[in-house]
């Protein structure tokens, strides 16, 4: 963790990778430009996997009643289109309480949480969401039975041919 | 530029189930990002989006960074009465964002 | 490791602006000599009848994005270029509305026609030129930046008003930019020494990394990149191009850029206007 060469007061602890890129950089209008450059650490499966449990406890995860709608190939991860409809009567007795959306591989696997109720009338909502790599995205339903319901999709993100610095 | 943009039906009929459109500009700093010195762009999102109808509560959403920037949502309610849907953004640093739409249900 | 220089071709004129003109000048005049628009070569330009917007090879959750003004980011833009029409400026305390009225009227079928000849100044001006121009001698007020939220929110709404209409390309005057424009587009660059031509007139449509080449028509505006996550210019497109390319891109208002500008809507004319569009 020690620092190697010259480092700015202030300036986060580097490691080599950014010691690497802090003298990549060319352009000439200062350092203060973000860049996609570093990845951070990355949520896994098994993290996806205890977010879902904070949510659902040790109920079970019925597949079904649930459509995650994601495009199976993206242009560009920054905006990917994101839908979920549920099935269900949405009577004040039957209805959708809530939907919840993660991820595996983003640096964190939570995307949405929404909370429904008997006058949503229709259970679905549509987004627009982040996904840094080819994974899997996962929306579950919480009815008012307590019961819960997913689906699963997998998406491939494909990235943009040129690299370009941010402006 | 705190803009919100609402799309929804303005004369549904009562028990109609409609759909609301909105947009926020928001750029939805991840917290993950750095700049090309290494120096780690702290996060910056909005966390919360409520909706009311007459000031009762239709949705609530809690939003993280992987919603992509400007977000965007739509969601449904049933058109009971004639009123106002209001909507509330927060998020961190303070922000927070309101915008209301009159609707006039026949 | 700090970017090479770019190779240099036998051309003087290169790079970005504080640069010495000669080298320009000496282009600009070869260009001039008795061109029309008719007497530009045609050769290995895309047939009209051939040419392709890039929305027509987005996904359809993109095209969904752009074909709908609620769910288009870039009308949030719009909103504030109508906010920003309507409020005075500068010293003037004058607002564009004050002269030129309501804009889906007034600014009707204008972008579709910039970069436009200005007489006065004897060069083509594009459209954030013409705001700023507006801003300065009219207003009184301080030019806007560029890429700034409000010269953007301006360009877009002024934009949006020529939303479907085809772009438009017949001043003569226009004819040695065009030329300027075509031989930088035609020209080897940067360090993998390619040109623009290269991969938008000679391989559109085929795949690179996994993205279908487009032909580069600025149909679209200032648009919203999903890239960027917001709004941005043709030359900020361009800039990022030759940086992709590893090439010194050219400074923003740069004669080069509006000489390419100019180029790119004359090689897109009679296509509609899209803006303000979504692209990845």
């Amino acid at each position: 963790m020690g620092e190697t060469g010259k480092h700015r007061a202030g300036q986060a602890t580097s490691s080599t990778r950014r010691e690497v890129l802090r003298f990549a950089s060319t352009v000439a209008l200062g350092g203060v430009l973000p860049s996609l450059a570093v990845r951070p650490a990355a949520a896994t499966p098994a993290t996806m996997k205890s977010a879902i449990a904070a949510v659902i406890g040790d109920a079970k995860l019925n597949a079904g009643r649930v459509k995650l709608e994601i495009p199976p190939l993206v242009e560009n991860g920054n905006t990917v289109a994101c839908a979920v409809a549920v099935e269900s009567p949405m009577s004040a007795s039957d209805y959708v309480k809530a939907i919840h959306v993660f991820n595996e591989k983003n640096p964190q696997p939570n995307v949405i949480s929404v909370k429904l109720g008997p006058r949503a009338g229709r259970p679905a909502i549509a987004t627009r969401i982040r996904l840094s790599d080819t994974q899997t995205v996962t929306a579950i339903a919480e009815m008012s039975d307590g019961s819960f319901w997913s689906h699963s999709v997998n998406v491939v993100i494909t990235l943009g041919a040129c690299l370009e610095d941010p402006l | 530029m705190a803009r919100a943009l609402i799309k929804v039906s303005p004369n549904p009929k009562r028990g109609e189930v409609i759909e609301i459109k909105t947009l926020i500009s928001h750029e939805m700093e991840t917290g993950f990002r750095h700049t090309n010195t290494g120096t780690a762009i702290p996060r910056d999102i909005i966390t919360t989006f409520v909706a009311t109808y007459n000031g009762e509560e239709i949705f609530a959403a809690q939003l993280f960074p992987a919603i992509a920037a400007n977000p965007f949502i739509t969601f449904y309610t049933i058109a009971k009465e004639s009123g106002t849907l209001e909507f509330r953004w927060t998020g961190d640093n303070g922000y927070t964002a309101s915008e209301q739409v009159k609707i006039a249900v026949e | 490791m700090k970017r090479a220089a770019p190779v240099r071709s036998g051309q003087a004129f290169v790079g970005a602006a504080p640069r010495p003109a000669a080298g320009r000048v000496r282009l600009f005049v070869a260009a001039t000599a008795a061109i029309t628009l008719s007497s530009l070569s045609l050769a290995a330009d895309i047939p009209l009848n051939e040419r392709r917007s890039s929305y027509e090879a987005m996904s359809a959750a993109s095209k969904a994005m752009q074909d709908d003004d609620s769910a288009n980011p870039a009308t949030l833009w719009v909103l504030d270029g109508e906010a920003l029409w309507r409020a005075g400026a500068g010293a003037a305390g004058r607002a564009c509305a004050d002269c030129h009225g309501e804009a889906p009227q007034s600014m009707h079928a204008v972008a579709a026609r910039y970069p436009a000849y200005d007489a006065k100044r004897q060069t083509p001006v594009d459209l954030e030129g013409r705001i700023n121009i507006c801003r300065v001698e009219q207003q009184q007020a301080a030019a806007l930046r560029p890429e700034s939220k409000e010269l953007l929110a301006l360009t877009a709404y002024l934009a949006r008003q020529s939303r479907g209409l085809p772009i438009e390309s017949n001043d003569d005057r226009l004819a040695p930019s065009i030329e300027a424009g075509r031989q930088l587009f035609q020209r080897r660059q940067g360090q993998l020494s390619l040109a623009c031509a290269h991969c938008h007139d000679d391989h559109w449509g085929e795949k690179l990394a996994g993205i279908s080449v487009p032909q580069g028509h600025p149909t679209g505006y200032p648009l919203y990149r999903l890239e960027w996550q917001g709004l941005g210019s043709l030359q900020r497109r361009l800039r990022n191009c030759m940086i992709g390319m590893r090439a010194e891109s050219y400074a923003f208002g740069s004669l080069e850029f509006i000489a390419l500008e100019t180029y790119l809507m004359w090689r897109a004319r009679g296509m509609p206007m899209e803006s303000p569009a979504v692209r990845p």
